[in-house]
């Protein structure tokens, strides 16, 4: 560090004084390149302080004619404008889901009916995980899959009048994967599932969902896939919620990840709420969105993401 | 390699394990079962045609029936010695049941293992803490929840005469006591009559206990005044998880019972 030092302080301002040829990276010594950076690094935190402090005299100086402050950027400020974004007074949206799968829960002629289940052999965790869901979800059944193919319990749900099939892939005793399928004839969307957290993993004080039919909050969901997807999503709860029961689920879309959080909530007053969380969380992203119902060789898909393509800027999102 | 055995890394070897009866290349006269593309072939070594590598391994397509396949296996092996003959048949024997085993198999619903990335489950994961951080998920659904408060979703349920009297108020800055508003005369004097007793008081709630004794006290009123507004009712249910223990800023409807009330209702309380 002494000979960094040594070396590093006399040949710099030799070289300052010709700007074009002095680089930091150009020093084929590593102690000292790395001495030069830091010592760069602490002029730009200067300047930058420095700047700072000049900009906010000024902001004071002028008062209450300082011009407004500027609004930081952020990812969803600078969001790349998606075509299919939904309009409020889109007519070809709202005549598309006027006849689309889900049209008849929208108009409530079905009731939906939910089954739960997982891939082979699920382990403790999934099961604890299912079996919470179904508290959440009203009027779901959890069936345990004892090497049956899917394509052959698919008629059996539609025979009995499920409207939904949920299917929980676990890896490594987790679960990481969702299949939501629409049943008669509806759409599957296939989710990376994350983050899940049980019932006594969350801080709270030990309370347990009631039996009512919760709320529903579907938030950012924006473009075409975005609202096909919460379409879906909604279909799973019953229409009509009871308000009594105070329960409310939430599917939050963030920079294409569908947060679902369960709170009991409470109005203190007109303007406070009170939200305490119940039952399980976790979080989704979307993979596919198939057409038809569960078919993994023959399917039509209508979305599937596509790493190389999609992924390519920071700033776009797809739901 | 085990404890007593090595195996033997030639692809002709019959048994698998080096030996020396069991060596290809030990052994001048040998034969081998092997099986390419579900179809099992008998090789055949012998010493004539040592000099000639190219056409030492002498092939025989074995049937597909089980019985003549090692019928055939026998024919061919006529003379040879008892040991390659038995282990041959043993072979083919073992070939056809694994061969049995893997259609079975592909007929049921197969595993497939997709291969995880870790660069972009690292990526992926990332992402997602940073979208957790960006979401403000407890503010947004409180958001939304007022939202459907003021704009009525729940109907009845919630009434929170701070509303009222915030209006009233308004109303009464405005000075209109117009005789036209008659009914917000009305209102404003129930109001008014009941803010006197607000300003009287400055309790608040401590137990929900005591919106049971409101609601009683007010299931009276209402009968007799025609007031429409109740307490929640949900609230008095015994479902609520208070977040906290106090409530502040008690709708003054309550507060003119608990003038009643409150004395004993502190006491327990404390």
């Amino acid at each position: 560090q002494g000979s960094a030092a040594e070396h590093g302080a006399p040949p710099a301002p030799e070289r300052v004084l010709f700007p074009p040829t002095f680089s930091v990276s150009e020093i084929k010594n590593k102690q000292r390149r790395h001495f030069m950076f830091l010592r760069w690094k602490q002029q730009q935190r200067k300047e930058k302080l420095a700047a700072k402090k000049k900009r906010r005299k000024e902001r004071e100086a002028l008062g209450d004619k300082a011009p407004p402050k500027p609004i930081p950027k952020t990812i969803e400020n600078q969001r790349i404008y998606d075509e299919t974004t939904v309009d409020p007074n889109d007519e070809e949206v709202a005549f598309d889901e006027a006849t689309d799968e889900f049209a008849p829960y929208f108009n409530r002629q079905t009731v939906p009916k939910i089954l739960i289940t997982t891939s082979d052999r699920p382990r403790g965790r999934t099961v604890r995980f299912c079996e919470q869901l179904s508290t959440v979800i009203p009027n779901s059944h959890v069936y345990y899959r004892r090497g049956l193919a899917l394509k052959k319990i698919i008629p059996q749900c539609i025979a009995r009048d499920f409207t939904d099939l949920i299917v929980i892939n676990e890896d490594r005793k987790i679960p990481n994967g969702l299949v939501l399928s629409h049943l008669p004839e509806g759409p599957t969307a296939h989710f990376r599932m994350s983050s899940v957290r049980l019932r006594k993993e969350i801080k709270r004080t030990g309370k347990e969902p009631t039996g009512h039919i919760p709320e529903v909050i579907l938030n950012n969901f924006t473009t075409r896939l975005g609202h096909s997807v919460g379409r879906m999503l909604a279909a799973l709860f019953p229409h009509d919620p009871q308000f009594i029961g105070r329960q409310v689920a939430t599917f939050h879309n963030q920079r294409d990840y569908i947060f679902f959080r369960f709170h009991r909530y409470i109005f203190k007053s007109e303007k406070k709420v009170g939200i305490q969380e119940l039952g399980p969380r976790f979080t989704l992203k979307l993979r596919s969105l198939q057409k038809g119902t569960f078919d993994s060789k023959f399917g039509e898909y209508e979305w599937i993401h596509k790493r190389r393509e999609m992924d390519t800027s920071r700033r776009k999102f797809h739901l | 390699r085990t404890k007593t055995q090595n195996f033997c890394r030639n692809e002709y070897n019959i048994t698998g394990l080096c030996n020396r009866s069991s060596c290809p290349l030990a052994n001048s006269q040998y034969a081998t079962i092997r099986e390419e593309k579900g179809r099992c072939y008998l090789y055949m070594k012998t010493i004539e045609r040592a000099a000639f590598p190219r056409r030492l391994w002498e092939r025989v397509l074995l049937s597909r029936n089980y019985e003549k396949a090692l019928e055939e296996i026998d024919e061919n092996l006529i003379y040879w010695p008892r040991f390659i003959r038995h282990k041959c048949k043993q072979r083919f024997t073992k070939i056809t049941q694994y061969l049995i085993r893997i259609r079975k198999l592909t007929l049921k619903r197969q595993r497939k293992l997709v291969p995880l990335r870790r660069k972009i489950e690292r990526r992926e994961n990332r992402r997602e803490e940073k979208a957790l951080i960006a979401a403000q998920l407890d503010n947004a659904i409180e958001k939304e929840l007022l939202e459907r408060l003021k704009q009525d979703t729940y109907g009845d349920i919630y009434n929170f005469p701070i509303h009222a009297f915030d209006k009233a108020l308004q109303q009464q800055e405005a000075e209109s006591e117009s005789e036209s508003d008659a009914e917000k005369e009305d209102e404003e004097e129930e109001d008014t009559d009941r803010r006197e007793f607000v300003e009287a008081d400055d309790s608040d709630l401590s137990d929900f206990e005591d919106m049971d004794k409101l609601e009683t006290s007010e299931e009276e009123l209402e009968e007799e005044e025609e007031v429409e507004k109740k307490a929640s009712h949900s609230r008095s249910k015994g479902k609520t998880p208070l977040k906290g223990p106090a409530r502040s800023k008690r709708p003054y409807v309550n507060i003119e019972y608990e003038e009643e009330t409150e004395p004993t209702t502190k006491t327990k309380a404390t």
